[in-house]
């Protein structure tokens, strides 16, 4: 026994093996409490992606990734923790930061910012970060709430055989009551001026696994759409809720934290017909999704025991995750030097920088995968594509292709609330007419 | 030998009443706060300060504050988070609202507030008792974020709920390093401390703790039930106030009402039971405890797999984890079920017959 | 107001307090003879839930995975007792309160550990769709599944009810739930009531798994359903069974109508307090709940 710890011990203390040719990238995710489908599928999609890359490509340029897991517990607290501790992990600390949570994604803004961290917040955060010159280090990539509340929108216009049959229809949003619920309300207001049409918002107190009362009021007022923005729980006791009163699930529009595997599965074949929008595919086809089976699980490796999970809907999310920082080092070493590890600041450049076009998605096996990305020092957001797709039951089938938000509104809102935070903060935002 | 009274006489009223009667304790003291106040700063990295013992220092002061009413005056509740909330919330709008406020005036006005809060809902504990008042606490717990998340005055109506901490500045400094920080949060609790143990010694802290014990016959002895219980409750808010303005001014900078769930009450309830009811070192090593063992697992763990080289799950290494803290906090009940105080204290009367216990 | 739709907000409302009973029944169960206000049933409810349902989906017979479950619960009840209570007889109720948050989180994480933290569906064949009879004659939607928990919620109080008044062990039971060390002087074997009460709740865990497992899905958010049950044993008293139904049905109700009658007028979402509002104007009329005991302090 004493052998055994003597050799641990010893094995630990030759530790300090961090060669210098690495790039790290953390893995402050969560894999225990109700959020950790999210978390652990999230988190094992952009591990096996990197994972995947080191096995096939040998790194980048050269240049291998690492990563150390960090248990937030999707809690503000450990986040910003976590967030400390890795910061400065050698060679050149933390690259780049996914918190996947928007609490925590706002405790890092200042954090972040000052230490020169970028921080990634694929599909969540604050919406406003979008204006660059504000939050030079904040990328709320693809696509933002408002974007996505824009894209709803339209896609009610269209099954509704266009946008002036908007006019008079009663559309309803249940929410998750908290500051990631509220978020779609002021653009879905603002449009409801537009369009015409009746928003009524129902809130569902936290965690959401009675939603009785709420889909009684559904019912009472019988609208046309519901736009479901739920987490966790809410999104499969929502959708039972609705069959209970006999509301029709095709009917249901889900934001994309509502739309996984994991949300429609618990409701059984109360679920069937539901839609929810999405920024990225699911599938196990894409030939990128392939190398990952290929060079990682078929290894023994990869971050899933339970294999019919890869290539759900949060495994492929966390793809697309890993590809855009992936594409982002890339970068950044194009720029700085080849084969070198970067440190946070290039890797904000390479962000800034990214153009993940069709015929990009193409080499990299991510075709339909993903939209197509051009991210700018003006524009963080680089995309603001929405997919629709429908649970029939067994799976999501994608029902139409990558739809535009209405960037014109959003982006008007975006840079009055962005520019109300640089007030409060005392920023002045940045000229990126002048930057590079 | 080194730990040993004998010889200190005390000749005056005043010696014999002061805070720390013996001679040791008052050194053991000095050597703490100045450690604290001096060295740490100076040999703690960025990481420690910020991440570590910020956190620690904070959550410490919040249990506290509910040692206080729950050690001290008897009174179990589980709202501590929301009046951490109302402390953060209301040290955000003073801030704001009122203009050239001194940062520390807007801690005082959060602390404040959360008193009065607490002193609302401590109005049950009049009648109701035990459990049934912890679970009634939970009332406030959820009206208390409900109302921030509804009425948009609390973050100046930002359409998420979610307010930013301004930036701190005392006479003209800048408060923006995480040493400067950890400085002010240390000055704040150490102060608080201080008061809260002298104030359990005066008169007000004995009829907290005779109404703990039993409060029928407290007021047969002529303790006025309805002040004590009361005032219990609006000194404890009145640290968790401020407890929480200093969460979101010194540590998280960014907050939403979602960082104060039921989750953290429950988690200062344990720091409170853990670190040893009705004691104030106990608040200060129950959070301890509580905030950083979860941490050091998580990093061990981490470590020990990469010294052993063996690649496991993450999935599995977090629950694993959860499981040894939960198992942890069995044992130390077992062995000490009163608490981490108890221990120091055991250790301490062992102390005074070493080296010679016969 | 329309009074069909009325009524079907009080039905809808009356059938989900039965739900929050079931579980509330877990909690009155021990600390009626335990005298442990016990965290750990909300987990208690999880692991129960998903040991059956990934029994079953690993494909095993329905009715054997139900055997084996109750047979995890009730080792589950034994190692509790042996390893957590048993070092603690006689310590403050805090203490032992706090050991069953203890407990909690190594229940989670086990049940995590066996089985994965991924959500699962369960089917217990009573469809929750509205009877379609009810709802063309009258116009309300009131769901088979409801009724069916509220049966099973009916049947389980009728029994434990009866073990607790007229058997040897109910009343065993009620003496130590009184004074462990009083039960312990009149040869009250304390370990095997423990046990068995343990058991028994982790069976009634399991029966409200099922039914929250059905409705929301077999996922970690089950152990939040407890926070659904605390204001049911406020109203109805912590060590009284019919006070956890009668207390779930008041909540349930007052809190459906709140939601919908009062809700919209201040923004809604009101329910995750009103409950704990209301059971607290009722606690400060009746300080011990509907069918507590009530204490006489003597100095």
């Amino acid at each position: 026994m004493k052998r055994i710890v003597l050799a641990a011990l010893a094995a630990a203390l030759a530790l300090p093996a961090w060669a210098q040719n690495e790039q790290f990238v953390p893995a402050n995710f969560y894999w225990v409490g109700p959020y950790a489908p999210g978390g652990s599928g999230f988190g094992g999609g952009i591990i096996d992606y990197m994972a995947m890359i080191n096995e096939r490509d040998g790194g980048v340029n050269g240049v291998k990734l690492t990563w150390e897991k960090c248990e937030t517990e999707y809690n503000n607290a450990r986040g910003v923790e976590c967030y400390e501790r890795v910061k400065k992990h050698p060679p050149t600390g933390a690259t780049v930061i996914h918190p996947l949570s928007t609490g925590i994604t706002y405790s890092l803004i200042d954090k972040a910012t000052a230490d020169h961290i970028p921080v990634i917040s694929l599909g969540y955060g604050r919406t406003s970060a979008a204006d660059g010159r504000v939050f030079p280090y904040i990328f709320p990539l693809i696509t933002t709430y408002w974007s996505q509340a824009t894209v709803m929108v339209k896609y009610m216009g269209q099954k509704s055989g266009g946008m002036d049959k908007l006019k008079g229809k009663k559309i309803v949003l249940v929410y998750h009551d908290s500051a990631y619920g509220k978020e779609p309300i002021p653009v879905l207001t603002e449009q409801a001026k537009e369009y015409g049409y009746q928003l009524t918002t129902i809130a569902v107190p936290h965690p959401g696994n009675e939603q009785q009362s709420q889909w009684l009021q559904v019912r009472q007022i019988k609208p046309d759409y519901v736009i479901l923005w739920g987490w966790g729980v809410m999104n499969p006791t929502a959708l039972k809720a609705a069959a209970k009163i006999g509301y029709p699930r095709d009917h249901i529009i889900g934001v994309w934290w509502s739309g996984a595997e994991e949300d429609v599965l618990p409701a059984g074949s109360a679920a069937k017909g539901f839609i929810s929008a999405g920024f990225n595919a699911p599938g196990t086809d894409f030939p990128v999704m392939k190398d990952i089976q290929k060079y990682v699980y078929a290894k023994g490796k990869g971050e899933f025991e339970d294999k019919s999970r890869i290539g759900s809907i949060y495994h492929t999310r966390g793809v697309v995750a890993g590809i855009v920082t992936v594409e982002a080092i890339r970068l950044a070493q194009a720029k700085y030097g080849k084969g070198k590890p970067i440190t946070g600041e290039q890797m904000r450049w390479g962000i800034e920088h990214l153009n993940i076009d069709d015929k990009r998605l193409k080499e990299l096996g991510a075709t339909g995968l993903m939209p197509t990305l051009k991210v700018s020092c003006n524009d963080h957001e680089g995309s603001g594509l929405v997919k629709f797709q429908q649970w029939d039951g067994a799976k999501w089938k994608v029902l139409t292709d990558w739809m535009e938000p209405d960037r014109k509104l959003v982006r008007s809102m975006v840079e009055a609330d962005a520019s109300q935070y640089a007030k409060e903060k005392g920023i002045t935002p940045r000229n990126c007419s002048a930057d590079e | 030998m080194l730990y040993r009274e004998a010889g200190q006489f005390k000749s005056t009223y005043a010696e014999d009443q002061q805070i720390f009667p013996i001679r040791q304790d008052r050194i053991a003291m000095v050597v703490v706060l100045l450690f604290a106040f001096v060295v740490v700063p100076l040999i703690g990295d960025q990481y420690w300060l910020s991440a570590i013992i910020t956190p620690f220092l904070i959550l410490a002061l919040a249990t506290l504050g509910l040692n206080i009413l729950t050690g001290y005056a008897g009174q179990l509740s589980l709202g501590t988070a929301a009046f951490m909330a109302v402390g953060a919330f209301m040290a955000y709008n003073a801030e704001l609202r009122i203009p050239g406020m001194p940062i520390v005036g807007s801690f005082i006005i959060g602390g404040l507030c959360a008193a009065a809060v607490g002193f609302v809902f401590g109005l049950p504990s009049l009648r109701i008792k035990g459990f049934y008042l912890a679970v009634a606490t939970l009332a406030c717990q959820f009206f208390v974020l409900w109302a921030i998340n509804r009425v948009g005055w609390f973050s100046n109506h930002s359409s998420s709920g979610v307010i930013t901490a301004q930036k701190i500045e005392i006479l003209g400094y800048a408060v923006v390093t995480p040493a400067a920080k950890y400085l002010l949060t240390l000055a704040i609790v150490a102060v608080m401390a201080l008061a809260a143990k002298n104030l359990m010694r005066s008169e007000t802290g004995r009829a907290f703790m005779a109404v703990r014990d039993m409060d029928v016959a407290a007021s047969v002895i002529g303790i006025p039930m309805m002040q004590t219980k009361l005032l219990a409750f609006a000194i404890s808010s009145f640290y968790c106030g401020v407890a929480g303005a200093l969460y979101a001014f010194c540590y998280l900078g960014t907050v939403e009402p979602e960082a104060f769930t039921l989750d953290l009450s429950f988690r200062i309830l344990f720091m409170v039971i853990i670190g040893g009811v009705g004691s104030i070192l106990g608040s200060f090593l129950g959070a301890a405890f509580i905030t950083l063992f979860p941490i050091f697992l998580d990093r061990g763990s981490e470590w020990l797999s990469r010294a052993l080289d063996v690649e496991i799950q993450s999935a599995t290494v977090s629950n694993v984890e959860l499981m040894i803290f939960g198992g942890l906090i069995i044992f130390f009940l077992i062995v000490e079920p009163n608490g981490l105080a108890r221990l120091w204290q055991i250790a301490k009367e062992k102390l005074r017959l070493w080296p010679f216990p016969h | 107001m329309d009074f069909s739709f009325f009524v079907e907000v009080l039905a809808g409302g009356l059938l989900a307090g039965v739900m929050y009973s079931l579980v509330a029944l877990g909690f009155v169960l021990i600390y009626k003879a335990s005298g442990v206000f016990n965290f750990a049933q909300g987990a208690m409810v999880f692991f129960a839930a998903l040991t059956f349902v990934s029994l079953v989906e690993r494909g095993m017979n329905a009715w054997l995975a139900l055997a084996v479950t109750l047979a995890a619960m009730v080792v589950l009840g034994m190692t509790i007792e042996r390893v957590v209570l048993r070092p603690l007889v006689n310590q403050p109720p805090i203490t032992l309160f706090m050991a069953t948050i203890g407990l909690t989180f190594v229940l989670e994480g086990l049940s995590q550990l066996a089985w994965g933290s991924q959500p699962h569906n369960l089917e217990l064949g009573v469809p929750d769709v509205p009877m379609e009879w009810l709802s063309q004659q009258w116009n309300i939607n009131i769901s088979q599944f409801d009724l069916f928990a509220a049966l099973v919620a009916g049947v389980l109080v009728g029994v434990l009810a009866v073990f607790f008044q007229k058997t040897r062990i109910g009343r065993a039971l009620r003496a130590v739930a009184d004074d462990h060390q009083a039960a312990l002087a009149v040869g009250i074997p304390l370990q095997h009531i423990w046990t068995i009460v343990w058991g028994v709740a982790g069976f009634v865990a399991l029966v409200a798994g099922l039914m929250w497992g059905a409705r929301n899905g077999v996922q970690y958010s089950l152990t939040f359903v407890a926070l659904k049950a605390l204001p049911v044993l406020l109203i109805g008293g912590f060590e009284s069974i019919p006070g956890a139904i009668l207390g779930g049905l008041i909540i349930g109700a007052t809190e459906k109508l709140a939601e919908v009658y009062l809700g919209p007028m201040v923004g809604g979402g009101i329910e995750s307090w009103f409950a704990y509002v209301v059971a607290l104007l009722f606690l400060l009329v009746r300080p011990e709940g509907m069918f507590g005991e009530k204490h006489i302090d003597r100095v």
